[in-house]
């Protein structure tokens, strides 16, 4: 009987897995994480993860909640540092620099390392002060240029058509999706090479998630992009990499297509297969 | 059924709704009444003239303004010493302003219903309000000029009303020569004096220096005799018309027309007549300096001196609550100390107002501007200069006093202030500055502004700690004027709070001055709503733009 179900959802993943373009080209790591333990207080939360990131690929975290996938995906642009009482040991390396050596310049690090939330967290200041708020930070005042970057970011973001009109308006007043779509404008428009995806999709209705996953798949063309989400399914869709989480520990990590159709892993298997819990 | 009702909610709704309207009926119940008692003190009033006779005395005629009426039952009356006929239930009362103090030396009299023989109002009773002695009531006789009359009889009217314009006319030309003019003369020769002294002091006082002072000094002295002359020569206009009047007693009493700011017939005004009236001596309230120890004129200084110390305190307070607030929010580490930063910060809201004064005086007045007049004005010794209470104090000391309010509400603003917003401005590579400056703590403003808001209420109404460190009851110039450089932060200034206590129970002439602390009291309530409503309407501006905290 389980094994049954196990069967036709592996199945139905893999269906999934065949629309998607395989990228033929040798995979470059880009960051690596080199034994990482965080610990809250006393409580650790990640447990002596190690894994490679390639460039430009999609690479997924999936697990239950609480599993330590967004605590990890925070790692690589240091968001953990504002949390209180954290500790971490070990090395996550950009392009073989350990972002956690000490002469590392954090908000140069976060230009190079973009990040999406979970919730849209537009500014409330108009669409194009939104969009332009990494580079003026940045000392870019020229109008011709941030105008150019606006609307290529929001371009790339695939917002352009229907914001074009009203870049003066408050960011406040477009829908969540847009809202997701402009803050991955935002996060695009300082150029980083790597995104990281906080389940971007996760409060949007499923239209708006359609349209995030076209994006990312376009996005990485050029990013590297690591995504948390929730949803198998979508990891499937998107990514070319897969990361499988529990309790803090790594447990597998593979192609999207491997880890799917054939985990190596019983506690894997069982997660996606939906016996987890 | 009673139990159903109890249990349905219904008496919680009720007891909601009285304490509502208890609070609702008491803060119209204060507004209406200083409304009606202070609105109503500049409406002319009849002038109206009683024959009285008391028993066993002669028969006096009195001339005044009825302004109230007593009724005591005749038990009452009784014990405190009048006689009552057994058919009398109440002893009625009229308190009368007869004015006329330098006659009689009293402004007030209080007389009884029952010996009144006649009473009417009529036309040609006049009202003479004067410099001194407050409003004379009586029947204009005649017109002088340089002791001859001019106009008797039906001419005197028409005489004195064109006489009085002119007098008026010179009158603030003289005010404007020695405020504004011979004022500026006197400055700049106090202004050489402070530099000769000072280049003496340094020892640096040459030749050159004392030819330079002494040039300038003449030059200012050359000025000064003009101005003398066309002060005399003023002088010598204004004192040259008189009025002749008759008092209630039937005296003759010669006014000098210098000494007059207004006369009218109340009996003969029409309403209009009266709501110009109305509109001239509220206007003369609102823009003229005080008189006769503040109970008469206007209380201009005292809304400016207001007006101005709330916006220097504002100025002040702003930045600093502010900056502690971030500090203590955004930079320091939660904890203990912070904790007990916290506590200490709320209970500064609550230590007795009177305590800063006490403390501004020590502290700001004493040693910090005692040791300013020893390092940067050693040539005023010994009259100090910061060394004594002042608009500048009084300012700190104020905004020390609602540091605690703007402190607590900024913090209140930055907690509220989502999570994610910071990450996502760090996220783009914002440091935390850059983060704080450009969103946090524009989208934080409302707050500020509800601290402030609430800073500028208090201020305002404070009195007690202004009494010590700068508020006088009579301040001879306005801290803000045409001598450089403009702002006298070193001045002593008029609180319209102070003005009211001042007029309320200083005055010599309490009775007369009752009707201006209700005046008073409307302006003041009326100066710090408009302040209020002002910071409000910014405050609403700033909510509209950074709406996101409430979605």
């Amino acid at each position: 009987m389980t094994a049954q179900h196990t069967r036709t959802h592996a199945i139905d993943v893999s269906s999934v897995l065949q629309g998607q373009k395989k990228s033929s080209e040798p995979n470059e790591p880009c960051i690596k994480v080199e034994n990482l333990n965080l610990f809250y207080a006393q409580k650790q939360a990640l447990h002596d993860v190690s894994m490679e990131m390639s460039k430009k690929k999609v690479t997924a975290y999936i697990g239950p909640s609480g599993c330590g996938k967004s605590t990890l995906l925070r790692c690589i642009n240091r968001m953990n540092d504002l949390v209180d009482n954290v500790t971490i040991e070990g090395k996550v390396l950009l392009d073989n620099e350990n972002i956690y050596d000490k002469t590392v310049n954090v908000a140069a690090l976060r230009r190079r390392v973009g990040m999406v939330f979970q919730k849209p967290n537009p500014f409330p200041k108009s669409i194009f002060e939104n969009v332009t708020y990494g580079l003026r930070i940045q000392g870019i005042n020229d109008k011709r240029i941030l105008e150019e970057t606006v609307e290529n970011a929001l371009r790339g973001a695939a917002l352009w058509d229907e914001v074009k009109d009203r870049l003066n308006d408050n960011a406040l007043g477009l829908s969540g999706g847009q809202q997701q779509r402009l803050v991955i404008a935002r996060a695009i428009a300082i150029e980083p090479e790597v995104l990281l995806l906080d389940e971007p999709a996760s409060a949007l209705d499923p239209i708006s998630t359609l349209k995030i996953e076209e994006l990312i798949n376009e996005l990485k063309e050029k990013y590297t992009i690591v995504i948390v989400t929730h949803n198998m399914q979508q990891a499937a869709r998107v990514s070319d990499y897969t990361a499988f989480m529990f309790m803090g520990e790594l447990i597998e990590m593979g192609t999207t297509s491997e880890l799917f159709t054939n985990p190596r892993k019983k506690q894997t298997e069982d997660y996606i297969t939906g016996r987890y819990g | 059924m009673i139990r159903l009702w109890f249990k349905s909610g219904t008496p919680w709704v009720w007891l909601n709704a009285a304490a509502v309207s208890t609070c609702l009926i008491m803060v119209i119940g204060v507004l209406g009444l200083i409304v009606v008692r202070g609105a109503g003190h500049f409406w002319p009033a009849q002038v109206v003239q009683f024959g009285y006779q008391e028993p066993g005395r002669e028969f006096q005629t009195i001339i005044g303004e009825h302004v109230d009426t007593s009724i005591t039952p005749a038990a009452m009356a009784k014990s405190t010493g009048h006689i009552m006929s057994d058919d009398e239930d109440t002893l009625v009362q009229y308190l009368i302003k007869t004015g006329n103090r330098d006659i009689t030396g009293t402004d007030f009299r209080w007389i009884l219903e029952r010996n009144i023989k006649q009473q009417q109002s009529p036309a040609e009773l006049m009202v003479v309000e004067r410099r001194e002695w407050g409003n004379f009531y009586g029947q204009l006789l005649a017109v002088k000029e340089n002791g001859k009359i001019i106009a008797e009889g039906d001419q005197a009217w028409p005489t004195v009303q064109t006489r009085i314009d002119q007098a008026l006319a010179v009158f603030e030309e003289i005010a404007h020569l020695e405020k504004k003019e011979v004022g500026a003369i006197n400055y700049s020769l106090e202004k050489l004096r402070l530099e000769q002294k000072k280049l003496q002091l340094e020892n640096r006082w040459d030749s050159a220096a004392e030819q330079r002072v002494a040039a300038e000094k003449a030059e200012l002295e050359i000025d000064y005799k003009e101005y003398q002359t066309q002060l005399i020569e003023l002088y010598r206009q204004i004192r040259r018309d008189s009025l002749v009047a008759k008092t209630e007693t039937g005296n003759e009493v010669e006014i000098p027309l210098a000494k007059v700011v207004r006369i009218y017939q109340p009996n003969t005004m029409s309403l209009f007549d009266k709501i110009g009236h109305y509109g001239i001596k509220m206007i003369e309230f609102l823009s003229d300096e005080p008189r006769e120890a503040n109970t008469e004129g206007g209380i201009f200084p005292a809304i400016f001196g207001t007006v101005m110390m709330v916006i220097m305190m504002s100025i002040i307070v702003t930045p600093f609550g502010v900056i502690a607030a971030v500090y203590l929010r955004e930079y320091a580490k939660q904890g203990f100390i912070t904790r007990l930063i916290r506590i200490a910060v709320n209970n500064l809201a609550g230590v007795p107002s009177i305590v800063y004064g006490v403390f501004g005086l020590g502290f700001f007045v004493y040693i910090l501007g005692g040791n300013i007049d020893r390092l940067f004005f050693p040539e005023s010794a010994p009259a100090p200069v910061y060394g004594t209470p002042g608009l500048v104090w009084a300012s700190i000391t104020l905004a020390l006093l609602t540091l605690p309010v703007v402190i607590v509400s900024t913090e209140e603003g930055l907690a509220r202030i989502p999570k994610s917003i910071r990450e996502g401005s760090l996220a783009l590579g914002a440091t935390k500055f850059e983060t704080l400056w450009l969103t946090v703590l524009p989208m934080a403003s409302p707050a500020m502004m509800t601290g402030l808001i609430l800073a500028v209420a208090r201020a305002a109404g404070e009195v007690a700690p202004l009494m010590l460190v700068g508020v006088v009851k009579l301040a001879p110039t306005l801290p803000l004027d045409g001598n450089y450089p403009f702002l006298h932060l070193d001045r002593k200034f008029m609180h319209l709070g102070f003005h009211i206590y001042d007029v309320g129970f200083q005055s010599p002439n309490v009775e007369a001055a009752r009707p201006l602390v209700y005046a008073t009291s409307l302006l003041l309530v009326l100066v710090i709503v408009g302040l209020n409503l002002s910071a409000i309407l910014i405050r609403n501006h700033l909510r509209e733009k950074y709406r996101a905290l409430e979605g």
